[in-house]
């Protein structure tokens, strides 16, 4: 039962990803690739459309995965689990527990798993970038390296290396995505 | 004011924002703060500084935890809903007509060759937010120690294929934080045992480290 499946799965996903839409990159992609509903490509295509329409970049992704495996009602039932832990969990914050979080002991679990969230959307984009430009995707699986991403790689990290020097704000990502599919047109054409 | 009218207008609002909403969740809290603070004063600027922290503390998305306390705020659960689904409304009806055309789309040509360039780009964002997350976090000893951890540990786990899910990395994560509090405060009592101990001091509520960083963000913008 694919609609029962999407919703326990982003239900899962809802409950444990703490830090915003970034934080659920990670298990998203974990679980995408997983039930082989999408591949890596389609799931970072799939992230970049999220990332350039309105929106929150979870419930974004979960409609689209939610849409892509079981159409109208896959798309609602993936949304509605995203959403749920978090309408749920401030709720009773809301209505209860309003001193919950500044309890010594729930600080302390969340600052327990705050750098682990790092480590793991960090040790993902690594993951990605040995895949999409070393074509790397496990020990023992490689299919060379494309020079060509890699170029596009090092100009982005050019093009954000004024504002980063300078601590200002990066480029906004959708114009980092705009750029991109211009170089990806530009390169991938010869 | 009247209850429908309420309702309609929190709706209303919701909806705007959750349609112009670009980036993500920090971009979804200045247009709620600009909606509900600045132009219709519904809610008073320290609840809202308390609502980031609490959004930026608790599991799902930092957009909805705002929103069904915006509305639970102003109209109790009946607002909390309204408000959780008029900000999700946008997002799905748009992401939903996109994914009906989305494959006819990249068999174009320069489609799929364009997106081939975006999907570098999409690394490129996560390690940038991975990265801008690094900064924020404390520099303990533990929470050093468990990000190179999970960085290492998840690493190994996806280049090796191993079955492992991260969802196992973020509770071992909360049980070490858990730990490191519970050792420090037994020490504590060991070496106040002698003298005289104070039964309330480990219950007692402290400032919330995310709202001590918010007002650092609006210091420097």
């Amino acid at each position: 039962m694919i609609y029962l499946k999407l919703f326990l799965v982003f239900l899962e996903i809802g409950a444990v990803s703490f830090g915003g839409g970034y934080g659920m990159i990670p298990l998203i992609r974990e679980k995408v690739l997983e039930n082989d509903w999408l591949t890596e490509e389609g799931f970072l295509s799939f992230v970049a459309v999220s990332e350039s329409t309105p929106g929150p970049l979870a419930v974004n992704m979960a409609t689209f995965v939610g849409a892509s495996q079981g159409g109208f009602f896959g798309a609602l039932c993936a949304t509605f689990g995203v959403v749920l832990p978090a309408f749920l969990v401030i709720l009773l914050i809301a209505a209860v527990l309003g001193n919950l979080l500044r309890f010594a002991g729930v600080q302390a679990t969340l600052s327990g798993m705050r750098p682990v969230i790092v480590g793991l959307i960090l040790a993902t984009a690594f993951t990605m970038i040995l895949s999409v430009i070393f074509g790397i995707q496990s020990v023992g699986e490689t299919e060379g390296t494309d020079w060509r991403a890699g170029a596009i790689f090092i100009i982005l990290v050019l093009a954000n290396l004024p504002s980063l020097l300078r601590k200002k704000r990066t480029l906004s990502p959708i114009l980092c995505i705009l750029l991109s599919a211009a170089l990806g047109i530009a390169f991938y054409s010869f | 004011m009247k209850k429908p009218k309420l309702f309609a207008e929190l709706f209303f609002s919701m909806l705007k924002i959750g349609l112009f909403a670009f980036g993500g969740g920090y971009a979804m809290i200045a247009l709620v703060e600009n909606e509900f603070v600045s132009k219709k004063h519904w809610l008073q600027k320290r609840d809202f500084t308390d609502m980031i922290a609490i959004a930026e503390s608790t599991p799902g998305p930092i957009a909805i935890n705002c929103a069904t306390f915006v509305g639970y705020t102003l109209a109790k659960t009946p607002g909390a809903i309204a408000a959780t689904v008029a900000v999700c409304i946008p997002s799905f009806v748009i992401i939903f007509l996109i994914s009906l055309f989305f494959d006819a789309f990249l068999a174009l040509e320069y489609v799929y060759r364009a997106f081939q360039g975006i999907q570098v780009c999409v690394t490129f964002l996560i390690l940038s937010a991975g990265l801008k997350m690094l900064k924020d976090i404390g520099r303990t000893p533990l929470s050093v120690l468990l990000f190179c951890a999970s960085l290492f540990a998840m690493s190994a786990v996806s280049l090796f294929s191993v079955n492992f899910s991260s969802v196992y990395f973020i509770l071992l994560g909360a049980a070490a934080g858990l730990t490191a509090y519970c050792i420090s405060r037994l020490r504590k009592r060991k070496n106040a045992g002698a003298g005289k101990t104070n039964p309330q001091e480990p219950s007692a509520p402290e400032a919330l480290p995310a709202e001590k960083e918010h007002k650092d963000r609006e210091k420097n913008p």
